[in-house]
């Protein structure tokens, strides 16, 4: 009884963070919503650069790869290797040999974000019906009006998943930045010293409810950009991009 | 010689050698690495027993779950949402939601861990399940199977190669989510990784057994697939 009890004031006390300012065991002014305000907004801006970049970099790649038809092998291991390399190892390399900072930190997660980007945009592209292209073929269109105006309006469901899968993985490993010198919604969770252990708690809370939040908002936008056509078939998001050996669903064939 | 021992105490037992040039440079070191490798054993046996664990517990629950849910077909849309709820949720703040409840310790590490499998292993084997040839399953109610009989003699073989894809996704996934558990007081790679995090060798070598790790793991599942499955060796 006493039990639950103190868990219920343990989280009251999180959720009062959230609100409530107070002053930090640092001296400063800490929690409160303006000042949480400014930490998720640090937070997404890093995000927002590290999946622009990632985007511009991943997307001509695995869209072009998919086109062709090759490099199976490159986009394979690219998804392969980029699940085995754990985000936090991947942080502090570029910490260690580059040093402290928002660019830096930026450029990791930058690589983290590209294999489901690159995977996805290479999947959905490949997997678009042969006989689609071939009729693009016959009436002339060239290779990149084929992708443009074809492939990738037939894939961009897929190719969106990739980038919804990158960016919630994102979201989730900027936690850890603050470890690298970049202070993010995480700083709450990764400086207790400071913020206190209602500060932790309350730090975690929100993270946990941007990540959901992102989530489901770029679900919602993957729905709108999806051809209406499309819309019934799976979702197209691999988890973290990871490519699961998905057999087509089979077509219920019982009398 | 006091000194020395408060250094090497305040420095997370880690303790940098003054006289290696190599080290106090902050240089690429295999060297170092090579001789201290002794203080990366305990943490990666730790590593291993979280990523063996949950995966295992992931497994058994996903396992129930799917099978469920293939002949149920109404779970699938909740068990996909609530185990796609889990999976979004960043693995720091989780650890640090179940820490109130749970405390510090395995326990928090591989509930969490133990969350982010289910998605993957939940859908690989609904999908290997949903993909056996409804001629196959024709065929096992011809030689007069019951249901039980079909799932375990017909469907779960045929399925085998999509829940091992599943379960390899979902090992590696879980070697490089395990590097965060030290954040819930449960060890693993993650804690030498980030006690000297700004020190090359440190992080590339730290870093670099997990990969290998997760290479590891993934070959042996790879494996036992094999010895698994002997009929797709003969094709």
């Amino acid at each position: 009884m006493t039990v639950t009890a103190s868990i219920f004031s343990t989280f009251g006390d999180a959720l009062d963070f959230i609100v409530q300012p107070r002053t930090g065991r640092g001296g400063g002014e800490v929690g409160g919503l303006s000042n949480n305000l400014q930490l998720i907004w640090e937070h997404l801006k890093l995000c927002i650069v590290a999946m622009a970049l990632a985007t511009a970099i991943a997307l001509p790649i695995g869209l072009w790869l998919g086109h062709t038809r090759r490099g199976a092998f490159l986009a394979v291991s690219v998804s392969n290797i980029g699940r085995a390399v754990p985000a936090i190892a991947l942080l502090f390399v570029f910490f260690a040999f580059l040093g402290a900072g928002f660019a830096n930190v930026a450029l990791a997660l930058t690589l983290l974000a590209i294999p489901p980007i690159l995977t996805n945009a290479y999947v959905g592209v490949r997997e678009v019906d042969p006989d689609a292209v071939d009729a693009a073929r016959g009436v002339g269109m060239t290779g990149l009006q084929i992708l443009r105006r074809v492939e990738f309006p037939l894939a961009v469901g897929l190719i969106f998943g990739g980038i919804r899968t990158s960016a919630v993985n994102v979201v989730a490993t900027a936690t850890i930045a603050p470890l690298a010198g970049v202070v993010t919604l995480g700083d709450p969770i990764i400086n207790p010293s400071i913020y206190g252990e209602e500060g932790r708690l309350g730090g975690a809370i929100l993270v946990a409810l941007l990540a959901v939040l992102t989530e489901v908002s770029l679900a919602a936008v993957q729905r709108a950009v999806t051809p209406r056509g499309l819309r019934m078939q799976s979702s197209g998001r691999t988890p973290r991009g990871r490519l699961i050996a998905s057999p087509r669903r089979r077509v219920t064939t019982t009398p | 010689m006091i000194a020395a021992a408060l250094l090497a105490q305040s420095d997370n037992g880690f303790f940098r050698e003054r006289t290696d040039s190599c080290v106090t440079d902050n240089g690429f070191c295999p060297g170092w690495f090579f001789g201290h490798i002794d203080r990366y054993t305990t943490p990666f046996l730790q590593h291993v027993f979280l990523v063996v664990v949950s995966v295992g517990i992931g497994f058994a629950i996903a396992f129930v779950l799917a099978v469920t849910a293939h002949r149920r077909r109404w779970l699938v849309g909740p068990v996909t949402n609530i185990t796609g709820i889990l999976y979004t949720l960043p693995s720091v703040a989780l650890f640090f939601l179940l820490l109130p409840i749970t405390g510090r310790g395995n326990v928090t590490a591989i509930i969490a861990l133990t969350g982010y499998t289910l998605l993957i292993l939940f859908r690989n084997t609904l999908a290997g399940l949903d993909s056996v040839p409804e001629d196959a399953r024709d065929a096992g109610r011809g030689m007069g199977l019951t249901e039980r009989q079909l799932l375990w003699r017909v469907e779960l073989p045929l399925a085998l190669p999509a829940i091992m894809a599943g379960l390899r996704i979902a090992t590696t996934t879980t070697v490089g989510l395990a590097a965060l558990a030290f954040f819930a007081g449960a060890g693993g790679l993650g804690e030498p990784l980030e006690a000297q995090k700004a020190f090359k060798t440190n992080v590339v070598f730290a870093g670099g057994l997990c990969v290998l790790l997760a290479v590891v793991l993934d070959a042996i599942i790879l494996i036992v697939q094999r010895f698994m499955t002997p009929w797709t060796r003969a094709a």
